[in-house]
């Protein structure tokens, strides 16, 4: 479902993606993890076209990214992302967050939009603030709206950019229930994560990143227990990580 | 229509622009160091701990700072001889004006310096046995000083624009330079479109160079 | 020390014009020219601070030379510019009267202060913010029109309220064109009547009054686009 193809990407001469190949299948679960400034978030913002890039190609659901004459627009109203700060409109009650690209983009009219937006409202269990701004939200509670607000638009993958490493540690697990269940129901995701367990629970692939480069691309249990296979560089990280 | 610059001698560049020019930059400068000097005292006083220093500091900057320079440099011009007997001349009273002006607008860059200065440095200070002048001297007004250079000399150069509005009076600065050679040569075309050049490129340089300043100050810190 | 004498107001000028009635058109011109200047510059200002945050270079540079040109020329410079030399370069301009030439060099001068704000404004919205609408396939129009414009409006009200007292304060720079406002007004009548203090006191009251008003606005428009708990940029 998702192709990419010796991705590269420079900033002027510092180059942050460095030959970046891999594919995701429909239905997949892929966490993608590394060190921080191996540029995981970038690679995410690649496959929707938010981060340009340089070289390469990068295919989702035969839609070409790189390809200037493809409607990005189009492409995005159906791949969800949620952002490490949940990014909700600060100005838009939660209502309003969850139908406005219903209506603009997807040109719902209103009454259907608020009807998809609550339902989602409901799987993640924040039906009764709905009339709420972002801001009088806990951390929690605005990234389970922000997911709600990604899957009102009917999305074919996810894309999670650090979900959780924004949230106090005891919102973490809150949200990681959501994203849990919504793999267990077969959404293909993509998601830029530290959290281990996590990812031990419901990935099936782990793609390891340093200094821009994909280091490790293979099973969740190649990863965590086949550990002689991997090189040193990700021995090193799991070994700080897992302590 | 066509435009006529012949005027422009080297006499005519000495004896009007030059000079307008001179007093300009004189009291910019003065108006400056004073300002800042005046506008300091001013914003330690505004947050001082004594009631009677803070409001007659948060006073003077309110009523300052919602007067048109012009009615302040019209207001100076008239009461100093009220209060002194004589006229001391547009020059002076223009000095005493944008320093009276300036300090209240110097005043609220030097308080947001202040208080940019994390509680604890002066604490460390006063830890060390100093007292508030020292403190204030040695530890607090210089970081507050250096972390505010480039909104203090972007203030400088609106400051400089400000000059021209000794016109109120009749002062000779450079735009009064310029609007003698407009009445004089009668060519206030040419004579303006100088003026906006000179303006301009005084401005435009003076701002490229705080730029460069703020790039400068970001990386030392 | 000195002794207020405040009959002068109920003096006849011309006709049955006193100097009070002269003063109110006087006032009613500085706010008259301040509000048709502002007018100018908030349109101006926006857009040009829009311009320069968008991803196209040109645009970018439009927004950067309209901003640099503006407000590196001293206010009263424009006003003598637009006065003496756009007329006679531009002969459509010389059927327009003074008051509408100081309009629009004060409306273009403030524009450049108010597109520095907006700028900032938006540029303090996270690059995720900016992101997280086009993730939801909203257009980069689009993205502007329902979130980042209605977020750094919000952000630029307190700035813009300051623009606003300005361009009053400002305003008084009309005098120089032989508009008469205020300040024009506090001139001439000083001349005139040999009250200036009396009539400097009045002149300030009003300019006073005037900002006050312009805040009282401004609280009432922060009120009705309040948000609970807004948070808008972070640096």
């Amino acid at each position: 479902m998702i192709e990419l193809k010796n991705v590269s990407k420079w900033y002027g001469n510092f180059q942050v993606l460095d030959n970046c190949s891999t594919r995701i299948k429909k239905g997949e679960v892929v966490v993608v993890c590394g060190p921080s400034g191996s540029s995981k978030s970038t690679l995410i913002k690649t496959i929707n076209g938010l981060e340009p890039f340089q070289k390469g190609e990068i295919i989702v659901d035969n839609v070409n990214v790189h390809d200037p004459k493809t409607n990005l627009s189009k492409l995005r109203s159906r791949v969800g992302m949620v952002f490490q700060h949940f990014e909700l409109f600060p100005h838009l009650s939660v209502q309003e967050n969850l139908t406005l690209a219903q209506i603009k983009v997807l040109k719902r009219n209103k009454t259907e939009a608020i009807n998809y937006g609550l339902k989602y409202l409901e799987r993640v269990g924040l039906t009764n603030q709905k009339d709420k701004f972002p801001g009088q939200l806990s951390g929690g509670q605005q990234q389970r709206v922000a997911i709600a607000r990604a899957l009102s638009m009917d999305p074919i993958v996810m894309l999670f950019d650090e979900p959780t490493s924004s949230l106090d540690p005891e919102m973490v697990g809150e949200v990681l229930d959501v994203i849990v269940k919504l793999a267990n129901e077969g959404m293909t995701m993509v998601c830029v994560t530290h959290e281990m367990g996590f990812a031990k629970k419901v990935s099936n692939r782990v793609i390891f990143m340093d200094e821009g480069k994909i280091v490790e691309d293979c099973t969740k249990d190649n990863f965590f227990n086949n550990q002689t296979s991997l090189s040193a560089r990700a021995k090193e990280f799991l070994s700080k990580i897992l302590r | 229509m066509s435009l006529d610059f012949s005027f422009l001698t080297l006499k005519v560049i000495n004896n009007i622009i030059l000079t307008g020019l001179i007093f300009s930059f004189k009291l910019t400068l003065i108006a400056m160091v004073l300002g800042i000097i005046l506008g300091t005292l001013l914003a330690m006083m505004r947050l001082s701990k004594f009631k009677l220093l803070s409001s007659f500091a948060l006073g003077y900057v309110t009523i300052v700072r919602s007067i048109p320079l012009v009615m302040v440099i019209l207001w100076v011009f008239l009461l100093i001889p009220l209060f002194i007997g004589r006229s001391l001349g547009t020059e002076y009273s223009a000095i005493i004006t944008f320093t009276l002006f300036e300090a209240a607008f110097y005043a609220e860059i030097m308080r947001a310096g202040i208080q940019s200065v994390k509680r604890d440095q002066a604490n460390a200070g006063y830890a060390l046995g100093m007292n508030y002048f020292q403190c204030m001297r040695y530890i607090v007004l210089p970081q507050a000083f250096r972390n505010m250079l480039p909104v203090l000399l972007t203030q400088t150069i609106v400051l400089f624009q400000d000059t021209s509005l000794v016109y109120a009076i009749g002062a000779f600065d450079l735009l009064k330079g310029f609007s003698i050679i407009s009445k004089n040569f009668n060519r206030p075309v040419e004579a303006y479109i100088l003026a906006t050049i000179v303006y301009f490129i005084i401005c435009f340089s003076l701002s490229y160079l705080v730029k460069r300043i703020q790039n400068r100050v970001r990386i030392v810190r | 020390m000195f002794t207020l004498d405040w009959s002068f107001l109920s003096k006849k000028v011309v006709g049955n014009q006193t100097y009070f009635g002269w003063l109110m058109t006087a006032w009613e011109t500085t706010l008259t020219i301040s509000f048709f200047a502002f007018i100018i510059a908030f349109t101006l200002g926006f857009l040009m601070g829009v311009l320069r945050t968008t991803q196209n270079k040109y645009l970018v540079l439009i927004g950067n030379i309209w901003t640099e040109i503006f407000r590196n020329i001293p206010v009263l410079v424009q006003v003598f510019l637009w006065y003496f030399v756009i007329p006679k370069i531009f002969p459509i301009f010389s059927k327009l009267p003074a008051f509408a030439l100081a309009v629009i060099a004060l409306g273009l001068f403030t524009s450049s202060r108010i597109s520095e704000q907006v700028r900032a404004g938006i540029q303090s919205i996270p690059t995720d913010q900016r992101y997280a609408s086009l993730a939801l396939g909203l257009t980069t129009y689009q993205s502007y029109r329902f979130v980042l414009l209605p977020v750094a409006f919000r952000l630029v009200l307190p700035p813009l309220t300051s623009e606003a007292m300005n361009i009053i304060k400002n305003s008084s720079v009309a005098f120089a064109v032989s508009i008469a406002e205020l300040t024009m007004y506090a001139i001439q009548v000083q001349e005139e009547t040999a009250r200036g203090i009396e009539v400097y006191l009045v002149v300030t009251a009003l300019y006073f009054i005037s900002a006050f008003i312009v805040n009282l606005l401004s609280i009432l428009i922060e009120k009705s686009i309040q948000i609970p708990h807004f948070i808008g940029g972070r640096k």
